[in-house]
């Protein structure tokens, strides 16, 4: 029988995924099409939004996409008679397959294939056989081991070894401990985690049990982003499933270990990405760090044994039960084993989910397996690790993805956000984002954080403005070594990466600002003028009745001209003009 | 007991969150998030209601309520935008729309429009970095913005309502 899934993450929904759903449900109905219809999570290929999978019982037929709900006749009429021509202008073509191809899906496996409010799908699919043979044939010491064997690292940022984790909290005193799943997915540009709990709710809910049952915990507790409601509804869902087949719940496979589930929503804080802060929260009070030690593992969650994890390490877990450490550990580098999960965003042609092993080089996500810029403009560097981060510049693309050596550009591998940019981006005013929003997501309880960020802000807002001074640069500098050293928790200790890293490979970038008052990427407003390219300019007149200020005057068919004293710089300009005519310098 | 002025809020309709929360140790949150659902924002009478029924002082209460973004402390408008200042929408342009919409509807950052049809909220992230820049509309996500389609967008949304009112 012939299937059609719909990819329906919260990606492909807002492109327009759920309307394609509906048109087609009630296509199948009105051409009578024995066709079972169906949804499945994020495909990982958002740029090509929204996608339908047509499939011959198991196997892929075709992958159509940016497929519109008038398409929907076309699709049944394939359907219908396996005449490809109904559909040929909507297949994916084969440079757009090999941005799946070319990846590794461990974490990501089952995503935008499976069902994700379909337990039965995830088990036929092989899911909870990990779980079983851990609970029945394994010692939560020999799982620990196998986790130890594979080399797995925290994936939420820091790459702790998730195995030295669950020992600390296994051998903590206390009948009491808690599992907890940070699903509080801050950093602005990533969205792995939403991807996975969205396609794979129970792939999640696996690796947790796996977990709990390693540390001896009886509850686990998901917290997610409160921007996330998708993920909450299937991950609600998933858990009722799983109560009501036993995998949840009381004496789980027959095997005496208990672990109850619970979703705690956030209300929207970064700082509670930080694991003591989220503990905070989960307790209902402001998500403020503690002081470690006491870590997690000895006093956490109402000062009861726990253990925090992201998304990721969890989705990995069940894999490595099933196939062992040491398959996984063949994947990667010396120092990092395994795949990554990245967000690809920004300038970037093929933006989506990309899981490739540890090992590869940036450039082989960004152009091999991201195509390059979709700007006519050069790339110029990508950010990884969000506020936590920095930029590597276009000239260290053969960078290895790996903790150590991304650590060593100033940037960290960060959770998986990588946002590229070209030379249109400015890098003052990149470093300016990134701190007006850990400004304002700084807890207020160090006050190197607080007050640092604030005046750091300050200081790069001015730059942008053309007010910069000399000095301004080595103040920056030191600000940014004061609150490494001074700020308690790890947010607050990596705010400064953006502001140091952007200055130690874009220097010259904010000597243009200071001395010049120039903006090379011709982004910070107060910086540019808007002028009208004779070369370009064909007299239409168009940009001038668009104006709001009456700043542009000309005669038809003769090149215009912009009055810069006149100009609010609204831009309305350039979208106007059909011919480009209109530049920033 | 709630009295039937206009400016105080009806308590009654949170007792089934506080019979079910109040004595749940941890579940401040959960509360304020339950409130919000039922009023739209926090109002202050509600807030120390919430104290007085949980036990928790008044200064944790909002405390905690003014630590999240999530929550509010005045209505919003008929048609609430959530502007994605996300680091891919920032590339892609999102201060530009910031400033359309002031443009447009003369507000910035949590502001309303005299009207109290449009209130305009940035956010972190929206997670739907491949269209960006984006916006969500009560609940309704435009994605690959420029400053004309969103003009577009809000001239649209503003007749609507007009429509509407005029029905």
């Amino acid at each position: 029988m012939i299937k059609i899934k719909v990819g329906q993450g919260s990606c492909g929904i807002s492109a327009g995924a759920s309307k394609v759903y509906a048109a087609l449900e009630k296509q199948i109905i009105d051409d009578n099409l024995d066709v079972q219809l169906s949804v499945t999570g994020c495909i990982g290929m958002c740029y090509l939004e929204p996608i339908v999978d047509i499939y011959d019982e198991n196997s892929l037929l075709k992958r159509l996409v940016r497929v519109k709900e008038s398409d929907v006749q076309s699709i049944s009429d394939y359907v219908k008679t396996g005449d490809i021509t109904h559909i040929e202008n909507l297949i994916v073509s084969d440079e757009d397959k090999h941005f799946l191809d070319s990846q590794t899906r461990i974490a990501l496996r089952g995503c935008g294939v499976i069902n994700p409010d379909e337990i039965d799908d995830y088990i036929s699919n092989g899911g909870y056989t990990a779980l079983r043979k851990a609970l029945v044939e394994m010692t939560p010491e020999s799982v620990i081991d196998e986790i130890k064997v594979a080399g797995l690292a925290g994936r939420g940022g820091a790459g702790f070894p998730t195995w030295f984790k669950w020992n600390a909290a296994r051998n903590s005193q206390g009948e009491e401990k808690y599992l907890i799943c940070n699903a509080d997915e801050g950093d602005p540009g990533a969205f792995m985690d939403r991807a996975v709990i969205e396609s794979n709710p129970h792939n999640l809910i696996e690796g947790m049990l796996i977990g709990a049952y390693a540390i001896g915990a009886k509850e686990a507790i998901i917290y997610v982003r409160a921007e996330y409601p998708l993920a909450i509804i299937r991950l609600e869902r998933a858990i009722e499933q799983a109560n009501e087949k036993g995998i949840v719940g009381e004496n789980i496979f027959g095997s005496g270990f208990s672990c109850s589930f619970r979703i705690k929503a956030g209300a929207g804080a970064f700082v509670c990405g930080e694991e003591t802060a989220l503990i905070e929260s989960l307790e209902g009070s402001r998500g403020m760090p503690r002081l470690k030690p006491p870590f997690p593992a000895q006093s956490g969650y109402w000062h009861k044994p726990s253990n925090i994890n992201n998304v990721e390490t969890f989705a990995n877990v069940s894999w490595i039960i099933e196939n062992g450490g040491e398959e996984f550990a063949k994947l990667g580098t010396e120092d990092s084993k395994g795949t990554k999960v990245f967000a690809i965003t920004g300038k970037i042609k093929r933006g989506g989910l990309v899981e490739i092993p540890m090992g590869k080089k940036l450039s082989d996500v960004i152009f091999d397996i991201g195509g390059g810029m979709k700007t006519d403009k050069d790339y110029k560097c990508v950010q990884l690790g969000g506020p936590s981060g920095g930029c590597i510049p276009a000239d260290m693309q053969d960078t290895v993805i790996d903790y150590k050596k991304l650590s060593a550009t100033g940037a960290i591998m960060g959770s998986g956000g990588m946002v590229v940019m070209d030379e249109s981006t400015c890098m003052v005013g990149m470093a300016r984002f990134f701190l007006d929003f850990t400004a304002k997501e700084s807890c207020g309880k160090c006050t190197h954080c607080r007050i640092g960020t604030k005046r750091l802000l300050e200081i790069l807002d001015r730059i942008c403005k053309g007010e910069g001074k000399e000095g301004d640069i080595e103040l920056l500098e030191d600000t940014c070594n004061e609150i490494k050293t001074g700020a308690l928790c790890g947010l607050g200790q990596t705010a400064p990466n953006p502001v140091l890293t952007t200055i130690k490979y874009y220097r010259d970038e904010y000597e243009a600002h200071i001395i010049e008052k120039r903006c090379p990427a011709g982004e910070c407003i107060d910086l540019v003028n808007f002028i009208i390219n004779p070369d370009k300019c064909v007299g239409c007149s168009l940009c001038s009745r668009k104006c709001p200020a009456g700043a542009i005057s000309g005669e038809i068919k003769k090149t215009f001209s912009i009055d810069s004293e006149k100009c609010i710089k609204c831009g309305q300009c350039i979208d106007a003009c059909r011919f480009g005519a209109v530049e920033k310098r | 007991m709630s009295c039937n002025c206009s400016s105080c809020s009806d308590l009654s309709l949170l007792n089934e969150t506080l019979d079910h929360y109040a004595s749940v140790p941890g579940s401040l949150i959960t509360i304020l998030q339950k409130a919000q659902a039922i009023y739209g924002y926090l109002p202050s009478d509600v807030l120390n209601h919430i104290a007085s029924v949980t036990g928790i002082p008044a200064a944790k209460v909002f405390g905690v309520a003014t630590f999240y973004t999530q929550f509010r402390f005045k209505p919003v408008g008929k048609y609430l935008i959530m502007l994605c200042q996300g680091t891919a929408c920032h590339v892609n342009g999102s201060l530009m729309l910031e400033k359309t919409i002031y443009d447009t509807l003369g507000i910035k950052d949590g502001e309303t429009t005299e009207d109290g049809l449009f209130t305009l909220k940035n956010v972190a992230c929206l997670g739907c970095c491949s269209l960006s820049p984006v916006m969500m509309i009560n609940d309704e996500t435009y994605g690959s913005l420029t400053p004309q389609k969103v003009r577009e967008i809000l001239a649209r949304l503003k007749d609507e309502a007009l429509k509407e009112a005029a029905e």
